[in-house]
């Protein structure tokens, strides 16, 4: 009994240190992106890997999560008799939740695990050390361009995802199920607004990238330096990232609902 | 090396001793490394560090760089101590330093030539024309050509060690530190390397530091060894060594050149079975 | 880095891209601001809105040419419905604005029936005539009230 009480203490406070670390963690990675130099090289080519790279899986899930929500929705809404109301329901669902979170949820899967997977490997073989040795921040060089990227690429991925998910809700909606274009489109515009829905969703992107950002790019780091920790390391911010991004999505929800 | 220029031999150094330990002691969580570690390692000359592995000998050279601090004592390199500098002094020192991993820690994303013209690119503000020329002129000094576009996934573990070796002088250091220069190695590729260390200490009076088990070439190059004995270390020139009577160093000695002709120098067919160089 | 031109267009397209994502979800879907600055704004007061809502579009002809940025009530208790239109619209001073229905049970858009002065509304003005909703419950009382007199007639 005594031993799960311990057992229980031991983690929280293991908990409350790795807090503290990756807190320390992004007060450095803050420090070199207000500091010269700008790597703009590797941001470009980090915005490749998670964005380019990230395309297609974003827009194919997209389009097949709008055409779910449009059968779905029209399925439940025709009992009602407001099957013209379809727009607004695959709108708001994509711009407010489904948008930001299964795109972070999906970056965490492809680009934060691969961002992860790549730090770890370098701490591995020696090549942070190698930076180190020749007087060059392994954080600079290494970690902030790719955190920056996540950040800047998450918006523009989500909004990707919602337009695609847009076009597929129209697909099921109006091609297979009969519902008017024209309604479709009007009950979209006249329901979904700029300040309460975009830009929260927006608002939302953005620190889903933050998050995702710093956990990929702080687990990648620490790792063990052995295959094992590779491993491992990916794994927990996957775990980590994703399970962070729905207890974020409710807060944010609540708070800019006010 | 027809181009490059000697060094000028930095001012503020102890005696004539390029990097000092003074009881160093280190220890990982409950292991301890070495306890009370005290040595000296000559400016100009080529000092091989040798142990068993296990024994902290790479550890040695991290906390050289700066990359290890130990629990207690001082280590001074090139005049100053770096177990008490700032993380920015740091970098300052580790611009007159040279590092040689052991695994090449090339970075696997960019070629050959981007991975030598980084230190150039970062720390002189040196033109792409006069890059392209210093990274050709080193690559030209170890032996290799035609590289400039390869991925060092590409490259054959000899190669890598060239590289790694090469990036390690583009800054002109006045200490270099290998680790394991030579292991991994086919012997012609071992020898190769040997011979560019070697010609690097004579022609531009480089201190070398390097770590390695492989006796043969430690006892061939080195001016200085210090082994790292299970029970302490000891220090002294490779005849001093070799002609010790004290049955540590003899035990030592003969356990690594066991290692060693194990490894490499036996002919193939009395080697037992799976166990190849 | 040796295949950088490629990389860097890429990675322009996919700025250009979700970038225009965003403005698209802004401006069409969201209707961030229907005219650009510089839209026409116009007023119109009803007796009965019957449930206009905000961001109902304007429309002319059948064509959307804007959309209700706001309805308050005015001083003399009559609804006060603020038209956010197209800048490039001439509006002449005798339009009627009317609140119609969107097929039968559908949402409410104000419709706007131009006339014939020469003059047109500058921004800012109200437009005179307005017809105000139709309240179907209301209809549907007054012809049974109508039909309950005549029977006992």
């Amino acid at each position: 009994m005594a031993a799960v009480v311990q057992d229980l203490g031991w983690s929280a406070l293991r908990f409350v240190d790795h807090l503290g670390k990756l807190g320390v963690f992004t007060a450095r990675i803050a420090g070199t992106v207000c500091r010269p130099p700008v790597r703009v090289r590797l941001f470009v080519q980090a915005v490749f890997d998670i964005g380019v790279l990230s395309l297609i899986i974003i827009c194919v899930s997209g389009t097949a999560v709008g055409m779910v929500l449009g059968l779905q929705g029209y399925n439940t809404l025709v009992r009602f008799g407001a099957e013209q109301s379809l727009g607004a329901v695959v709108g708001l669902s994509l711009v407010r939740e489904l948008g930001p979170v299964l795109t972070a949820l999906l970056a965490t899967g492809r680009a934060g695990s691969a961002t992860a997977a790549e730090i770890g490997t370098m701490v591995a073989t020696e090549q942070l050390d190698g930076l180190r040795m020749m007087s060059v921040d392994p954080i600079d060089f290494v970690v902030t361009p790719k955190a920056v990227a996540m950040v800047a690429a998450m918006p523009l991925l989500s909004a990707l995802f919602i337009v695609c998910g847009l076009f597929g809700g129209y697909l099921v909606g109006v091609g297979l199920m009969g519902v008017d274009g024209g309604t479709y489109i009007s009950s979209l515009q006249s329901s979904v607004d700029f300040v309460d829905d975009v830009a929260g969703s927006l608002l939302k992107a953005l620190v889903f990238g933050v998050l995702v950002g710093l956990i990929a790019t702080y687990r990648g780091y620490t790792s063990a330096p052995t295959s094992a920790g590779v491993s491992a390391a990916t794994t927990s911010t996957v775990v980590v990232a994703s399970v962070s991004i729905l207890i974020f999505d409710y807060f944010i929800t609540a708070l800019w609902g006010v | 090396m027809p181009d490059m220029q000697p060094h000028s031999v930095p001012a503020a150094a102890r005696d004539d001793s390029h990097v000092e330990f003074a009881g160093v002691r280190m220890a990982f969580g409950d292991r301890e490394v070495f306890d009370d570690l005290s040595c000296a390692f000559p400016r100009g000359k080529i000092s091989v560090i040798l142990g068993g592995s296990g024994s902290g000998k790479s550890t040695v050279l991290r906390m050289i760089g700066g990359l290890v601090r130990p629990q207690a004592g001082h280590v001074w390199v090139a005049g100053e101590d770096v177990t008490r500098l700032s993380e920015v002094a740091t970098y300052g020192v580790r611009e007159k330093l040279g590092m040689m991993f052991q695994g090449g820690a090339l970075l696997d994303s960019m070629t050959v030539f981007e991975n030598l013209a980084l230190p150039l690119r970062e720390r002189t503000a040196l033109g792409e024309q006069e890059i392209a020329a210093e990274v050709h002129q080193r690559l030209g000094a170890v032996g290799l050509s035609d590289v400039d576009d390869l991925l060092p996934n590409q490259l054959s573990g000899g190669m890598t060690k060239r590289v790694a070796l090469a990036r390690a002088i583009m800054l002109r250091p006045v200490i270099l530190l290998c680790d394991e220069p030579f292991s991994g190695l086919d012997p012609i590729s071992a020898r190769r390397i040997e011979a560019l260390l070697v010609r690097i200490n004579r022609d531009l009076g480089v201190t070398i530091i390097l770590v390695s088990h492989h006796i043969a070439s430690t006892m061939r190059i080195a001016d200085r060894v210090l082994a790292l004995l299970p029970d302490g270390a000891v220090s002294g020139s490779p005849t001093e060594l070799r002609m010790s009577t004290d049955p540590r160093i003899v035990a030592f000695l003969s356990e690594e050149v066991d290692e060693a002709l194990a490894l490499t120098d036996v002919p193939v067919e009395s080697m037992p079975t799976g166990r190849r160089a | 880095m040796t295949r950088a031109p490629m990389r860097d267009f890429l990675v322009g397209v996919f700025v250009l891209l979700g970038l225009g994502a965003i403005a698209y979800l802004s401006t069409n879907v969201a209707g961030l601001s229907y005219g650009g600055p510089g839209g026409l704004t116009l007023y119109a007061a009803f007796d009965q809105t019957g449930g206009l809502k905000p961001r109902a579009p304007v429309v002319i002809a059948g064509v959307k040419v804007g959309q209700v940025s706001s309805i308050a009530l005015d001083r003399n208790a009559r609804a006060r419905v603020a038209l956010d239109l197209d800048k490039s619209l001439k509006i002449p001073a005798d339009t009627t604005a009317s609140i119609v229905t969107s097929g039968l049970l559908g949402d409410r858009y104000v419709s706007l029936q131009l006339g014939g002065d020469e003059q047109s509304l500058e921004a800012g003005d109200e437009i005179t005539f307005t017809e105000s909703a139709v309240i179907l419950e209301r209809m549907i009382g007054k012809l049974i009230h109508k039909t309950d007199v005549e029977k006992a007639d």
